[in-house]
């Protein structure tokens, strides 16, 4: 598609922030010929990136990300940035400055959340493939609304050299693409060590001791818990069966903790989401709103330059890390995120895949759940287990209801990707 | 939590609010405050030592690298400063602080 082929189609869809003009092909390799659209938040030098915010509005990138130079050297043709939850928070790309991206498959509903633009892109066929970032589901929440594949690769598996932070703990980047074997492709080519990146790890990090031997187990009191839509209860049942169809053996297990995930996630993201976000001061780079003083200049340009979404989770932050909560909130998280570590290396030393959703509805109505935000949160409640744990997860189509996309979501050990894409291309029957 | 706590947080934060967003985020602070504090009895038993929960005993540990010039000097000079709100020179102009 033409640049300007991409700008008509994309009117509906809103997935696009800026479709380039320039688009081109830097070098020859895996990725010769194929168009990848990137989020907002990764830096491709002489563009903008704005992580969807005002305060970012002009920023144009000096260098590139890690992953850029190795998206150019194997060819790709990066066609534009697209729409996402202002800096990755939200999971609706509800709360980007420059407006919503509409679902593909029903434009009144929402395409997830924070890498909207990027699922809505490969969704509707203006790219072959994306790149987006998962804090806590930013990637594989709009893939199942969308219905594609999106993967979180292992932390520090993709360097975040040049990714607009959000919680540098959590964070990483992964491929949307339409097919197991696309998305594959594209961890290929963007994993790997990085000297820029001192959390990236090592092929020797996590050794592959354990054989696949196809036993996926499924954290039953969790999936059937109150709040999960009976469609998607109806659906990942019948994925459940297809898995046995395919000769996988599969197994009710217990993760008690796991249902915490999600608390000890909103603790930790806006912790350090408020560390991070300390750099935006008007000074440096960025938007700049003039006070008498340089310390009003501050309030000034972060109260404008930051949307509400943003607004509230750097204060709550800022709360929980402040002197006389910081043990009970912050530290209390940490506990939960070793018990949830512990948890999960035991489960995996007995099966090779866990089984979840991906989200617990479908795609729903634009401004729907806008005006709550806990209830924006809970949408993350089968997805942020990979983050806090830093395994990785990926999503996969698994059938529709009413029009709508349904995801659901492989989490295999630390370092296994490997089992993600055998079990996902058989399920997909790639 | 009232409007005076979250007024004196985001002044902690350096962000401007008014009254009214204040308000709101009152009430949505103590939702999320509530839920999100479900991590509080559990994580409890058994005690964990905070040390231990940032994996300073489990081998984790600081990488580092030579700290020799990463590219030639002055090559992104022009392209950081052209990023700044207001320069001088070579410099980024800030106001005065005393």
């Amino acid at each position: 598609m033409t640049p300007e082929e991409i700008r008509a189609k994309d009117k509906d869809i809103h997935a696009f922030l800026e479709v380039f003009d320039d688009a081109k092909s830097y070098g020859e390799g895996f990725l010769s010929g194929k168009t990848i659209a990137i989020k907002d938040n990764i830096l491709f030098a002489g563009h903008k990136a704005s992580a969807a915010s005002k305060i970012l509005e002009n920023f144009i990138a000096p260098y590139d990300a890690t992953v850029i130079k190795k998206l150019k050297d194997a060819g790709a043709i990066i066609v534009g940035r697209t729409n996402m939850d202002e800096f990755a928070m939200g999971s609706s790309t509800e709360n980007s400055a420059y407006g919503v991206t509409k679902n593909p498959h029903d434009t009144e509903r929402v395409a997830g959340g924070s890498s909207g633009g990027s699922a809505a892109a490969v969704a509707s066929g203006m790219c072959d493939m994306a790149l987006g970032s998962d804090t806590g589901g930013s990637i594989r929440q709009p893939a199942a609304l969308c219905g594609v594949v999106g993967l979180k690769p292992t932390y520090g598996r993709v360097s975040r050299f040049g990714l607009i932070a959000l919680a540098s703990s959590l964070d990483q980047i992964g491929p949307f693409a339409k097919t197991v074997g696309d998305a594959e492709i594209l961890y290929e080519i963007i994993k790997g060590q990085d000297i820029l990146d001192s959390t990236t790890i090592s092929e020797n990090t996590y050794p592959r001791k354990k054989k696949f031997s196809k036993v996926i187990g499924i954290p039953r009191t969790f999936v059937e818990s109150e709040g999960v839509d009976k469609d998607v209860k109806k659906n990942f049942r019948e994925s459940v069966e297809k898995f046995k169809s395919l000769g996988y053996e599969v197994r009710d297990i217990e993760l008690p903790h796991i249902k915490y995930a999600l608390a000890a996630y909103y603790i930790i993201m806006p912790a350090e989401a408020s560390s991070n976000l300390a750099r935006f001061d008007g000074i440096k780079y960025g938007l700049h709103k003039d006070g008498k003083d340089v310390i009003e200049d501050y309030f000034k340009t972060r109260g404008e330059g930051f949307g509400r979404e943003v607004r509230r989770r750097i204060i709550l932050g800022t709360y929980v890390l402040s002197s006389g909560y910081y043990d009970e909130y912050y530290g209390s998280a940490l506990k939960m995120k070793k018990l949830i570590t512990e948890e999960l290396r035991k489960a995996f030393e007995e099966v090779d895949l866990i089984l979840t959703p991906t989200t617990p509805s479908p795609a729903w109505k634009i401004g729907e759940k806008s005006k709550n935000p806990l209830e924006m949160y809970l949408e993350d409640i089968f997805t942020v287990h990979a983050n806090i744990n830093g395994c990785p997860a990926i999503s996969l189509p698994s059938g529709f209801i009413s029009a709508l996309p349904l995801g659901i979501e492989l989490t295999a050990g630390l370092g296994r990707e490997d089992n993600l894409f055998i079990a996902g291309k058989e399920f997909l029957g790639e | 939590m009232d409007r005076e706590k979250v007024l004196n947080l985001a002044k902690l934060a350096r962000i401007e609010i008014g009254n009214e967003e204040a308000d709101s985020l009152s009430h949505e602070f103590d939702a999320i405050l509530k839920y999100v504090g479900e991590v509080k009895e559990v994580s409890d038993s058994p005690r964990k030592d905070l040390g231990e929960s940032l994996g300073l005993s489990s081998g984790i540990r600081n990488v580092m690298r030579e700290d020799t010039a990463p590219h030639e000097s002055g090559i992104y000079t022009e392209k950081i400063l052209n990023q700044a709100p207001a320069r001088e020179g070579d410099y980024i102009k800030v106001k005065k602080i005393l």
